[in-house]
Formats: structure tokens, C-alpha cells, sequence
């Protein structure tokens, strides 16, 4: 084989791997993400046996620590709906009510369960960009 | 102040504006006058931008709460060195401190490259300039560090309890210096391209500047990792979260790129790849920025207003369309000049490294914003976990580390096969032994760790190899004692042996990271005084509870005004090994309506971990106290009932004597993890090779080197 | 408060202004000389060749070259440094050991 014909063999050889390696990248990505929805959403369309990406935050009253599970709701941005969940695992800091939250959760039965340690809080913002309306005042 | 503050700002808008203008025209026009124009324009906005950045400094250590940004990051009772780096704790802030590191690489850059790249240079200053002066039409425009509320408010907010920690105060500047480094190969590289000189000088000029950002960003990376590990409550240094993965990404196409560059300088190969690598690092850093600052991604990390989305997605479009444009319409001129010759060469290990470093930053992209590709195809966002990412990063880490261990080995262009034979005997000798050694040992099955332990073995040989043979060739030229002789080759050949010495530290840094992810030990119980749990080969017993309460503004302190805690006795059998301290620490909360003495311990608690770390593992404990107990809830309520302000800090001293002499069962995570230490330790060692191979050869050094050679050209042809 | 806002401005402005602009005001200097990007080419392909005629040699030395690899490729090398040198002894302002003062 020419040096020519050798490298285009591996060059079609290389393509062609890094094709098959993106494509089942690709596949088991879609396969594997769990959906993100809001309460609303959970609520209208969870399914027994998956997992789901709540989104929301932590209804004021609704958090109980009784062992070491941890009871909370999770409600709407608007407020509207709430799912109640019983959760183990380790509880970020910033946690509290009225913090918003991402859990991954599972219907089991009638109940959601969170999954172990999926609990992420995130950090209060506390940066403000004023709107350009209200821009310094020098 | 703040007035003079954004006057500044608006002077440095202006200079970059000239500076861009300047260089353009002197670069067209070859008046280079003009160029030198445009780089003291960068000198001066670094200038400017220092006075705009003291002027903020000044703001927080003097409590000047007119000013926003101090009125929602600091306090009066925030410790003095905290305040300093709550700077950069805001979006305005860390908008500020982006620029002024830019401009600062970016003066430093342009002054080494004073005498040379006249064209290139030119139009890497308008293109600094021009990101110089996004950052500052950002803060102009949408987040201004010196807008303030008339009247000033008497106290501020307070610095994140999270943030007060000295790793986190380096962490940004680390990490933003590893960006704006990133920036200086970019400008360069789009300089070259618009200007049509497209020779080797180019590549080595910004040699230096790459491998600075690669060391930046990999020190901010880890000082990240550190922090998560040793400061947070959940006892893990990596969880594949949207912004550490933001931050690797440019770190692994760096790291890239400091390797296909050597192909390119030694036979002028790869050169679109080695251009497209530059941009990419410069558009990764751009977007890591970006997804830092815009929070459109869910993350703990995710910060900022959403305002600041647009102009930066406008940013990245153009960045991308532009190298996509610049690198088709000069392809002619990034033709390579020779080709591979073998499979069995450093050039096809250092290829196959690249595509590795690729394939692994492809993988980590997807990732990560797979929110928004999935929404986009779909309609519906999704996101990954953990295991996806370590499913496909695993064994390409492992691939990698094997590389790394090759290339030290393996010739230029073509190496023999007996030779390889005879080179790799070694390290796989190595490699077989340990596999055989922890099965021996009865180390469990975990195929995945036993592999890389291996590859690291592998490595070691490899690069103890080369040490041992660089050291007999010198001493049979110059006859030192073998100390000096080591020495001695390492410091004439920098770049070849800081680089082995960075290839071990990664190694070192992978097993750490192999064994503490495959070996370790957790544990979540509720205890009470006296109890004990079994984690891995050690016991913890909750010995008794602690509980401080600290007098308001006590500097020194973080700030919690009460901590519960426990002190733990960790024995391994019956030998006490350590005695630990966890704690929660709770914070006032500033909100009102909550009660005097629940406002006090309403803000966010904190958890303080306590940690025994050794050689071999880390034994880390947190601590989750019951502070909802009905006991103690009872005397908050009573507190909050009949206490004024003034003496609500009573009610926390009788929560701290009844939590001591009846302590609800509180909630405990342990980990017992192995070499977790060697994870920090590899990146010292890594730290140091880059030093070594970014040292620059004294000029002694290279004079004579220059005067040996040249005669011995002539010599040589004489022989032919 | 206002006044002194206003002085440190003006004299910012100046500051920055004369200092940005004094290049434009030097203008008597001569041109740098026409080979000058041509001739920092061919140095640093020079620096190059060098280092790769040194690698080459400890590649051997440590043993991942057999003799007769590398007495082929070290010639090649050679040639290709000799040809640099010839190109940078004809360009116009050869390398000389002093070099003329930088600009700021």
C-alpha cells in the first residue's frame, strides 16, 4: 500500500471510530437524563420506576427531619402545586425553606422518594443587576 | 468615590476604543507608530483599571455601604481579609477583577513580544482591547460595581458564610487568571491569521503564554476541588457540576495544545489542528465565564442575572464564526510541511493524546449542556448525572495515562521495534508487577482502580527510566557525581524533563483520585453520646457534644454566633488514632418577622467538617446537629417571645447549656477515604514540573549552545 | 467632593493621553528595517533546529534510536539548519550579538 492509500485508510479508520463513539455518546445521554419538571409537571406526569429532576422551592413549613430522613415539599415557582417528598442522604448547606432546589425523585407507590444524595440547593444570589432604568445614581 | 470609580471605567472604554483603532491602522498602514500606540493603550487600561479597582477596594475596607456591591457582600463585622476578597464575591466585582487580570497578562504579554511579531502582535492588541472593553461595556452598561443608594444603609448584608474560607478567596483569582490567560494564545492565534503569518514564530511565542493558563487554570481547578472537599459538608472534591466542568474544558484543550505544538515545531504538522485548538481553549474560557456569570444552566454555582445572557452568547457566536472563517480562508497557508511517518513514533502518541484530551472535552461538553441541547431537540430539558460522565470519562482517563507513559519512551518520527522492545521492558515489568502485588495483597475487585493503579505504575517506570538513563549519558559526557548530573540534565533540558516530572504528578494525582473513589467508605447514622459506628477498618465514637456561643463582632471568628458540634474518638482496633471536631455553625439571618432570637441562627448554617488526613487515607466527619428538636425549639420560641434585640444572645447561651447537658441524637456522615492526599500531592508535583518547563533557559546557557552548533553543521557535511 | 473628582479626572486623562500618545509625537525615529519579520522567522526556525539536532542526540544516547536512525535523521537535521543559516545570512540586517534598544 502506498503511504498515500495508508493514510487515508486511517484517517476513514479514525473518522469512522470517532463517528461510532459520538453516536452511542449521543444515544445513551438521551437515555439516560431524567427530565426536569416543575411540580406542576411532576404531578401531571411521573411514572412509577423513573427518575425525574424536580425543580422548585422549599415550601416554608413543610420541612420535618425525623431520623435520618428528611421530610419536605417542593413547590411551584408560582406557588401553586406542591409535592411532597421523604428524602435520605447527605442535606446541602444552603438548605432551608423558601430556597430553591433540585432533587431527583422517583414515584414510588403514591409518595415520592428522593434519590440518595441527589439533594442540590443553590447558593442565594445575592447579585442583583439593577435594570437599566434605575442605573447609578453618581 | 464612586463617581471617580465609573469615570474610570468610562476612561478605559474609551482607551480600549483608541488602543483598537491605534492598532488597526498602524498595522495596515505599517506606521508603526501607531502599534506602539495601541499597545501603551493596553499599558494604560491596566493603569486605569488598577485606580478603578483600589477605588472598590478602598470602598469595602473602609464600610462605605453607599456603594451597592459593599452593602450586599459585606458587613461590618466580616474579618478584614474577607472583606478584601469579598470583591470579587459579586458579579460587578468579578466582572472588574476579569478585566483587570486581562489587562494585566495582556500588558505582560505585549511587552515580552515588544521587539518581534510587529504585525501579529498589532492585532492582538486590538483583539485584547476588544475583550477588554466587552468586560468593561458589561460593567458600563448592565452590572456597575460603583452604582450607589443614597442614603447609605447602616450595615450590609454580610459576606456568604460559604465564602469564608482562604481557599476560596484565591480560587477566583486563580481561576480568572487561568482564563485571561487563555485569552493571550486566542489573540495571538487570530492575529496570526489576519495578518497571514503563519510560521513557526508565532506558536513559539505563545508557547509560554499557554502553558501559564494551563498552570492557572489547573491551580484554580484543584483549589476548587480542595475546597469542595475539605470546606463543604458532602465530602467530595469533584461532582461533575456545570461550572467545574466549564473550567476543565478549556484546562484539557490547553493541555492539548501544549503537546501538538511540539509537532508542529519540530516538523510544521498539524497546523490547522494546532490553530483550532488555540480558539477552541479561548472560546471554551469565554464560555466558562459565561456560564459562570449567567446562571442559565442549574447549578449550586449558578450566579448572576439573566440580563447578562445576551451579550455574551453574542460574544461566543462571534468568536466561533470568526475562527471558522479565518481558518478556511487561509487554509493554503496551514498546509503541513511533512507527514506522519509511523504509527510507532512520538508524533502518532502525541495524536492520539490529542484525540483522547478531545474526545474527553467532547464528552464533558455534552454533558454539560445537555439541559439545553436536549430542550432545543426535544422540547423537554433533561440532564445527566454523575455516572453518565463516568462512564465515558473513566476509560479515557485510563487511555490517557497510559499515553502519558509511552510518549517519554518512543522517538521521534520512527523508532524501531527492537528498540521499543528494549525501552518499554521496564515499565511493564512495573505495570505486571503491581497488578500482581494487589492481587497478592487481596485488594478487592474494583477493575477499574486496578487498572489505573497499573497505568501509573506503568509511568513511573517509564519516566524513572528516562531519569535514570538521562543521568548515566551525562555523567559519560561530563563525569559529575550522579546528584549533580541529575541536576544538571534537568536544567539544560527544561522542557523535556519538567514535562516527565508533570506526567508522574498526574499520575500520582489519578491513583488518589482512583482509590478514593473505588476504596472509599461512607457512612450516614444518627448517634447519640456514646454510640459508635464501623467505617471501612475504623471506629468513630461520639464521645460528647460542644457547643460555643461567640459575642457579636468578634472579628477573628467566622461569625457564627452559635456552633453545635461533637467531638469524636476515631480508633482503627483498639488504637486511638485521632480526635475529631465537627460542627454547624449558625448565622443571623438579617430577615425580619423572624423573632429576635430565631433571626440570630436563621441565616444559613454552615458546616465545619474535621478531618484527620494522613498518607495513606483521610478520615473525614460532618456533622448535622438537631437543632429542630422540640427541647431547644421551646427555648427560641420562649427567647423570641420575651427578649429584646439587645438580649436575644442570652436565649443562645441556655440553647448551648441545654444542648450540652441533653443532646438530641444528631445526624452523622463519615468517610473513610484512601489516598485522597496524593490527589493534592500530584498536583504539587505537577505544579513544580511546569515551573521547571516554563523556566526560562538563562542566556548564558543559550549563547553557548548557540556557538556549539553551528560549527558542527559544517562538520557534519564534511562526513556526508 | 465634586471638584476634586473633577481635578483627578483631568489630570487621569492627561496622564493617559500623553502617555498613549507619545509614540505619535516620537516620529523621528527610523523604520525598522524591512527583513525584520522575515528575519525573527528564520531565527526562532534557527532556535528550533537546534533543539532538535540536541533532543535528537539525548533520544539516542538514552537508547530509543538505533545508530543508524540516527546518524540518518541527525544529517537531514543538519542540512536543514545549514540551509536556515544561509537564508538568514542573506536577509538584510543579519543577526548581530548587540541588538538595537527595544521600543517601550
Amino acid at each position: 500500500m502506498s503511504p498515500a492509500r495508508k493514510r487515508t485508510v486511517r484517517l476513514v479508520m479514525a473518522l469512522s471510530a470517532a463517528v461510532v463513539l459520538a453516536s452511542a455518546l449521543i444515544y445513551t445521554s438521551f437515555s439516560a437524563a431524567n427530565p426536569a419538571l416543575s411540580p406542576t409537571q411532576l404531578l401531571r406526569q411521573a411514572q412509577p420506576g423513573r427518575s425525574y429532576q424536580l425543580t422548585g422551592t422549599v415550601e416554608p413549613g413543610s420541612v420535618h427531619r425525623m431520623g435520618g430522613v428528611l421530610d419536605f415539599s417542593v413547590q411551584d415557582r408560582a406557588g401553586t402545586r406542591v409535592v411532597p417528598l421523604a428524602y435520605t442522604g447527605s442535606v446541602p448547606d444552603p438548605f432551608r425553606e423558601g430556597r430553591e432546589v433540585i432533587v431527583t425523585v422517583q414515584k414510588q407507590g403514591s409518595r415520592f422518594v428522593g434519590e440518595r444524595d441527589s439533594l442540590i440547593t443553590k447558593c442565594p444570589s445575592k447579585y442583583k443587576t439593577a435594570p437599566p432604568s434605575e442605573k447609578q445614581n453618581l | 468615590m464612586a463617581g471617580f470609580g465609573f469615570i474610570c471605567l468610562l476612561l478605559a472604554l474609551a482607551v480600549c476604543a483608541y488602543g483598537i483603532a491605534a492598532s488597526i491602522y498602524g498595522v495596515r498602514t505599517r506606521r508603526w507608530e501607531y502599534a506602539d500606540s495601541g499597545r501603551r493603550a493596553m499599558y494604560a487600561l491596566a493603569a486605569v483599571l488598577t485606580i478603578a479597582g483600589l477605588v472598590l477596594e478602598l470602598a469595602f475596607i473602609s464600610n462605605d455601604f453607599a456603594f451597592n456591591t459593599v452593602a450586599d457582600t459585606s458587613s461590618r463585622t466580616t474579618p478584614a481579609l474577607y472583606r478584601v476578597a469579598a470583591v470579587w464575591s459579586s458579579q460587578e466585582g468579578s466582572l472588574l477583577l476579569w478585566a483587570w487580570l486581562l489587562s494585566l497578562w495582556s500588558s505582560l504579554a505585549l511587552f515580552l513580544t515588544r521587539r518581534r511579531l510587529r504585525e501579529v502582535a498589532a492585532y492582538a492588541t486590538a483583539i485584547l482591547l476588544g475583550l477588554g472593553g466587552f468586560f468593561v461595556g458589561l460593567m458600563v452598561f448592565y452590572a456597575n460595581p460603583f452604582s450607589t443608594t443614597t442614603p447609605a444603609p447602616p450595615e450590609g448584608v454580610g459576606l456568604d458564610p460559604l465564602l469564608r474560607f482562604p481557599t476560596m478567596m484565591i480560587h477566583p483569582p486563580m481561576l480568572y487568571s487561568g482564563y485571561t490567560l487563555c485569552m493571550i494564545p486566542l489573540a495571538f492565534g487570530f492575529g496570526a491569521l489576519l495578518a497571514r503569518r503563519l510560521q513557526a514564530d508565532w506558536i513559539g511565542a505563545i508557547r509560554r503564554f499557554a502553558f501559564a493558563a494551563w498552570l492557572f487554570l489547573g491551580i484554580g481547578i484543584l483549589l476548587g476541588a480542595r475546597w469542595s472537599y475539605a470546606e463543604l459538608g458532602w465530602g467530595g472534591y469533584w461532582g461533575w457540576d456545570a461550572v467545574e466542568n466549564a473550567s476543565l474544558m478549556p484546562w484539557l484543550t490547553a493541555t492539548a495544545f501544549l503537546h501538538s505544538l511540539m509537532i508542529q515545531e519540530k516538523r510544521g504538522m498539524l497546523k490547522v489542528w494546532n490553530v483550532s485548538l488555540v480558539l477552541a481553549t479561548g472560546t471554551l474560557a469565554v464560555m466558562g465565564t459565561f456560564l459562570v456569570r449567567s446562571g442559565i444552566l442549574n447549578s449550586i454555582h449558578a450566579f448572576g442575572g439573566h440580563t447578562l445572557g445576551v451579550p455574551f452568547v453574542a460574544l461566543i457566536a462571534l468568536l466561533i464564526g470568526a475562527s471558522i472563517y479565518l481558518v478556511v480562508s487561509r487554509r493554503e497557508l496551514l498546509r503541513s510541511e511533512a507527514r506522519l511517518d509511523s504509527l510507532l513514533s512520538r508524533e502518532a502518541a502525541f495524536l492520539a493524546n490529542n484525540l483522547v484530551l478531545v474526545a474527553l472535552c467532547f464528552v464533558i461538553f455534552w454533558g454539560t449542556y445537555f439541559p439545553l441541547i436536549s430542550q432545543a431537540l426535544s422540547g423537554h430539558e433533561a440532564s445527566v448525572g454523575p455516572p453518565w460522565f463516568d462512564r465515558y470519562t473513566v476509560p479515557l482517563a485510563l487511555i490517557l495515562v497510559l499515553l502519558s507513559g509511552i510518549g517519554p519512551v518512543i522517538a521521534w518520527r520512527r523508532a524501531s521495534l527492537a528498540n521499543a522492545r528494549r525501552n518499554f521492558l521496564v515499565p511493564c515489568v512495573a505495570a505486571l508487577a503491581t497488578f500482581v502485588g494487589l492481587e497478592a495483597a487481596g485488594v478487592a475487585h474494583k477493575p477499574f482502580a486496578t487498572a489505573m493503579f497499573c497505568c501509573a505504575a506503568f509511568v513511573l517506570g517509564s519516566v524513572g527510566q528516562e531519569f535514570v538513563r538521562g543521568t548515566r549519558v551525562r555523567r559519560a559526557i561530563a563525569g559529575e557525581p550522579p546528584p549533580r548530573a541529575l541536576l544538571a540534565l534537568v536544567r539544560r533540558n527544561r522542557r523535556r524533563y519538567g514535562g516527565y516530572i508533570v506526567h508522574l504528578g498526574m499520575a500520582v494525582l489519578f491513583v488518589g483520585v482512583a482509590a478514593s473513589s473505588s476504596f472509599q467508605h461512607a457512612v450516614e447514622r444518627g448517634l447519640s453520646p456514646g454510640q459508635s459506628a464501623r467505617v471501612g477498618a475504623y471506629t468513630v465514637r461520639y464521645v460528647k457534644p460542644t457547643a460555643t456561643v461567640t459575642p457579636r463582632n468578634d472579628a477573628a471568628h467566622t461569625g457564627a454566633l452559635l456552633s453545635l458540634g461533637a467531638r469524636l474518638e476515631v480508633l482503627k482496633g483498639r488504637r486511638h488514632v485521632a480526635t475529631l471536631e465537627p460542627s454547624e455553625g449558625y448565622y443571623p439571618s438579617g430577615e425580619a418577622g423572624q423573632g429576635t432570637v430565631a433571626s440570630l441562627i436563621g441565616g444559613q448554617p454552615v458546616s465545619h467538617i474535621a478531618m484527620n488526613g494522613g498518607i495513606t487515607r483521610d478520615v473525614w466527619s460532618a456533622v448535622q446537629p438537631n437543632i429542630e428538636a422540640p427541647a431547644l425549639q421551646k427555648i427560641v420560641n420562649a427567647g423570641n417571645r420575651t427578649l429584646p434585640p439587645e438580649a436575644a444572645l442570652v436565649a443562645l447561651a441556655v440553647l448551648a447549656r441545654s444542648y450540652l447537658a441533653h443532646p438530641p441524637q444528631a445526624q452523622f456522615h463519615l468517610i473513610v477515604s484512601p489516598l485522597v492526599m496524593w490527589i493534592w500531592l500530584g498536583g504539587l508535583i505537577v505544579f513544580a514540573g511546569g515551573l521547571i518547563a516554563l523556566w526560562p533557559a538563562p542566556s548564558t546557557l543559550r549563547r553557548r549552545v548557540a556557538a556549539l552548533e553551528r560549527p558542527r553543521p559544517l562538520r557534519g557535511l564534511a562526513r556526508v | 467632593m465634586d471638584i476634586a473628582i473633577a481635578v483627578l479626572t483631568l489630570a487621569l486623562l492627561a496622564l493617559v493621553i500623553r502617555f498613549v500618545g507619545a509614540p505619535l509625537r516620537a516620529r523621528g525615529r527610523s523604520e525598522p528595517d524591512a527583513g525584520a519579520c522575515d528575519r525573527e522567522a528564520l531565527e526562532a526556525a534557527r532556535e528550533a533546529k537546534y533543539r532538535e539536532i540536541r533532543d535528537l542526540e539525548l533520544d539516542y544516547r538514552t537508547g530509543k534510536l538505533s545508530a543508524e536512525d540516527y546518524e540518518a535523521i541527525d544529517a537531514q537535521l543538519r542540512v536543514e539548519a545549514i540551509q536556515i543559516l544561509d537564508r538568514l545570512e542573506r536577509v538584510p540586517g543579519a543577526e548581530r550579538s548587540d541588538r538595537p534598544p527595544p521600543p517601550r
